[in-house]
This record gives structure tokens, C-alpha cells and sequence, in this order.
């Protein structure tokens, strides 16, 4: 299960863990990511935190939590190669990977099609 | 983005699949498909073309124009060499500067200014308020195109157009001269630090000359995302950041260009001549690739001490710099450390040598 918020970030669930991102959409308008802090390993998170920072060249930008949970792991290949979220957002960018999640939580969140149409609509305005 | 105005190259940006900020009222590129580090580092190694047709452009002409103008600008014009170009400010009574502005002095008695985008229609006003004297005074902004080639390359793509090595302008001069047929007045300025060409030509030019440079594919374009951080990184100002109304030249570290001993009188000598420096300005690296942005507080022994006026990640060092004011008399020492606050985001830098960037190719024979 793949879901997206309002916030621009993803979640993939996968078994009792999820891992955690931002969207193709918010890597393309910050432009070149040269920093990002991601929540260290064991912060508990509940859905709506601001839990980490992202920067490009031009702008810095807050990551929320897409869903509570506690966080197991971090993208270490993101210290180096910020940049990797600008190439792969969706994939080889992930950011962190929380446990203790809750799917009903997540459940309620968008999916690809929704999070689609509200970028749509953003653009009409 | 309904209100602000485009520059006749925007659709030409638009097909480039240029991304676009507001900018002095202005919908311009910051970035196209290679990115702002890309951009950057492409200038530092290559050629890069801008489209700065935001900014303005005045012509002051008359048998009166050398006189006049020598008493609103901060430096000289009189011993200005005809064929060159000088770094200049507009200052108000008090010594704060009104704007930066290049001069171009095409005879004694013209002259073509070239002034910021945000700062345009005020300048114009306040020129016009100062002169006196028999003067044609106009502001031909609306039709004047501007495209800046910068790099390493830029000569050799000028040259690969038709120009000879000898034809071409040296540091801070200008020819008018035929591109392809079109009349333009090109100068050996710009503003990455890196060997390079502004353009100027009627905005009916801009199209063509447009796709004449880039029929060069070693010329790239970029926007004004790379053109603000290699500005950074050779620590030069950026109007309504480094430089307002508030600050006066010599603070900003431009003391050096200005003569105030002579008996020459311009508008804000006084001022300058009475007035303390009050801050100076200031290079700092920061640990880290976090950049801290224009606004954060500089602290030295829980002190502070002053504010970042520009801050960015340097895509040439690989790590955060900023340029920000310190109160004058505070002593500093290359490398010394201190910390920086912006709301609840701590961070560590040091004082650092500027530019920043030190292998820049603007001056080279």
C-alpha cells in the first residue's frame, strides 16, 4: 500500500514497517536538494509532526509525518548524495522507516489517483 | 503570476521547459531542465546564456550629460575613460545607496545606464529630479534587450560568430558593433565572476540573437537560480540584500572606489564624508551543507554581533556560504567560529576570506 498527503510526502507499507519519502512532484519544485535532516533513528512521530528539513539551492522545506510510528531507519546515502531524491524520489530517495504504524491511519490518506487530481486542481488556480 | 511582466523571451523559456519565480516584478527563469547546480557549475566550466532583459536601461545625452551625471553618482565619470564601463552607485542625501548601477560612457557627452529591475522607476525619477542642464534624459527599458554570455567559452563562441580575439572588448570595455547583422553594444561584464559578455540589442533582436548563441551547443542557458549563487560566491552585492537604502558603499566594502578627498561634489559625499560605518560586510562558510538563509542572526560569545544578508549552498566549494553585515569595530579573524541562529535552528560557520570562489576568469587576458 502506497499513499501520498497533502504535504507532498509518500508512505509504502510493507508488512509491519513503512518507509517514508517526498513526492516526485515536491523534489521537482525545490529544484537541486543539497540537505536534508531526517528524524534520527528511535523518534517517535505522530501523523502531522514536523519531523524533518529538506533544502535546495533556493528553499527549505519542512517533511511531516504522514502517519505516527517510530523510526527504525534512515537513508544514509542522502548525507553524501542529498541529490539521490532529485533522480529517484520515489524509490532510491526514501527518506526514513518507521515501525509501529498504524494502517487504519494510513488508510485515510490518498491515494496516487486522489493526490493526482489535487495537483491538478493546483494548477488550474 | 497574472501581474508580473515577461520578458520577450518567455516563450522561448517556456520551450526550454524553464521553471519560474517571481523576481522584481518580473516572471522569470530561475532554473531550466539542468537544474541550478548544474547551471552553475556549467558556467564556472563552460558558457552560459542568461535573458536579463528585466533589468532597465537609461540614455543620458546632451552637450550638458558629463557634467550632470558626475554629481549624481558616487564615482566619476569624467575620468572615465569613452568605451568603458564603471561600477557606480546612486546615493541618497544620507550616503544609503539608492541603487548599483553600471555606466557605460559612449561619448562625452552620452551615456547609458544600466540599473536593477526593482529599483528602476525610482532611479529614473530620482535622475531626472538631480539633472540640470541642456540633457535628453529617456529610459529605454522597454525596448532594450539584454542577454549576459558567461564563462570560460564565451570568448571562444563570440569568436566562433565572426568576432576576432582583438575585435573583442577587454575587461570592462564595450564595443558597438553588427552580430549577424543586428546592432548591439557588447561589453566584457557580468556578474558570475567568469570571463564573460553582456549584450544589449532592441528587444525586436532578442529572438534571433537568442538562437544565434545557442545555435552553439556548447552554450547552455541558465537562469536566475545559478546567477544568484555564483554572484555568492564571489561575495558580490545583490540590490535590497547587500545593498539598500540603509547601507552606504563604503560599509557594503566599496570604500576603496569611492574619492572622497577630492573637491568633486556628488550627492551623498557629505554624508559619507561625516557618517561613522556603522557594519561591515562579511564572508562566512558554514559547517555543513545547510544553508543559513538571509535573516539569521549571527552570534560570537552569546553576542550577537549581526545578520546573513544572502545565504546558500555554493555548488563550486560543495558547502553552505553566506555574506552578512557585523557591527564595524568587531574585530574578526579568519577561521574564527561562531554560531548563527534562525528561529530554532542552530548553526556553525567562520569567518571566511571573499569571493568565496577564487579560480573566476573575468579578469584573464
Amino acid at each position: 500500500m502506497k499513499k501520498y498527503t497533502k504535504t507532498h510526502e509518500w508512505i509504502e507499507v510493507n508488512g509491519d514497517e513503512a518507509k517514508v519519502g517526498i513526492t516526485s512532484h515536491a523534489a521537482e519544485e525545490l529544484g537541486d536538494i543539497t540537505f536534508v535532516e531526517p528524524p534520527p533513528k528511535t523518534t517517535d512521530m505522530i501523523v502531522g509532526d514536523k519531523v524533518g528539513v529538506i533544502e535546495s539551492v533556493k528553499a527549505a522545506s519542512d517533511i511531516y509525518a504522514p502517519a505516527s510510528g517510530t523510526v527504525i531507519a534512515v537513508n544514509k546515502k542522502l548525507e553524501d548524495d542529498p541529490g539521490l531524491i532529485n533522480r529517484s524520489p520515489e524509490d532510491e530517495g526514501w527518506i526514513f522507516k518507521i515501525n509501529n504504524i498504524d494502517l487504519e491511519e494510513i488508510d485515510k490518506l490518498m491515494s496516487k489517483q486522489e493526490y493526482d487530481k489535487l495537483l491538478a486542481s493546483k494548477d488550474k488556480k | 503570476m497574472s501581474n508580473l511582466k515577461r520578458t520577450v523571451l518567455y516563450g522561448k523559456h517556456a520551450e526550454l521547459g524553464a521553471k519560474f519565480v517571481s523576481f522584481s516584478g518580473w516572471e522569470m527563469p530561475v532554473n531550466y531542465s539542468a537544474g541550478i547546480i548544474a547551471e552553475h557549475l556549467y558556467t564556472r566550466q563552460h558558457v552560459t546564456l542568461f535573458d536579463i532583459c528585466h533589468m532597465g536601461e537609461f540614455r543620458l545625452k546632451g552637450p550638458d550629460a558629463e557634467r550632470a551625471l558626475d554629481y549624481i553618482v558616487a564615482r566619476s565619470v569624467k575620468d572615465q575613460t569613452v568605451g568603458s564601463c564603471r561600477y557606480n552607485f546612486l546615493l541618497n542625501e544620507k550616503g544609503g545607496v539608492l541603487d548599483d548601477i553600471i555606466i557605460y560612457k559612449i561619448s562625452f557627452d552620452e551615456f547609458f545606464i544600466v540599473v536593477n529591475a526593482g529599483t528602476k522607476d525610482r532611479d529614473f525619477e530620482w535622475i531626472m529630479k538631480n539633472l540640470n542642464g541642456d540633457l535628453d534624459f529617456t529610459d529605454e527599458s522597454d525596448f532594450t534587450a539584454k542577454l549576459d554570455l558567461q564563462g570560460p567559452e564565451s570568448r571562444d563562441v563570440l569568436i566562433k560568430l565572426g568576432f576576432s580575439f582583438a575585435d573583442l572588448p577587454a575587461y570592462y570595455r564595450f564595443i558597438e558593433v553588427k552580430l549577424a547583422g543586428m546592432d548591439i553594444l557588447l561589453s566584457r561584464t557580468g556578474y558570475t565572476g567568469e570571463l564573460g559578455y553582456e549584450i544589449y540589442a532592441n528587444n525586436s533582436y532578442a529572438e534571433h540573437l537568442w538562437n544565434t548563441i545557442t545555435s552553439d551547443k556548447r552554450v547552455m542557458p541558465a537562469g536566475l537560480g545559478a546567477r544568484d549563487t555564483l554572484r555568492l560566491e564571489m561575495a558580490y552585492p545583490l540590490y535590497g540584500h547587500e545593498l539598500n537604502t540603509d547601507t552606504t558603499p563604503i560599509e557594503a566594502g566599496f570604500g576603496r572606489l569611492i574619492d572622497l578627498k577630492s573637491n568633486r561634489k556628488f550627492i551623498g559625499k557629505e554624508a559619507l564624508q561625516n557618517l561613522k560605518p556603522q557594519k561591515k560586510l562579511i564572508g562566512i562558510e558554514l559547517e555543513g551543507k545547510r544553508a543559513a538563509r538571509e535573516g539569521a542572526e549571527l552570534f560570537y560569545d552569546n553576542k550577537k554581533i549581526g545578520y546573513i544578508t544572502s545565504g546558500s549552498y555554493s555548488p563550486s566549494l560543495g558547502k553552505a556560504i553566506a555574506l552578512a553585515y557585523i557591527s564595524a569595530d568587531f574585530p574578526i579573524k579568519k577561521g574564527e567560529k561562531f554560531e548563527i541562529f534562525l528561529k530554532k535552528i542552530d548553526f556553525r560557520g567562520c569567518f571566511s576570506e571573499i569571493p568565496f570562489y577564487k579560480n573566476a576568469t573575468a579578469k584573464i587576458k
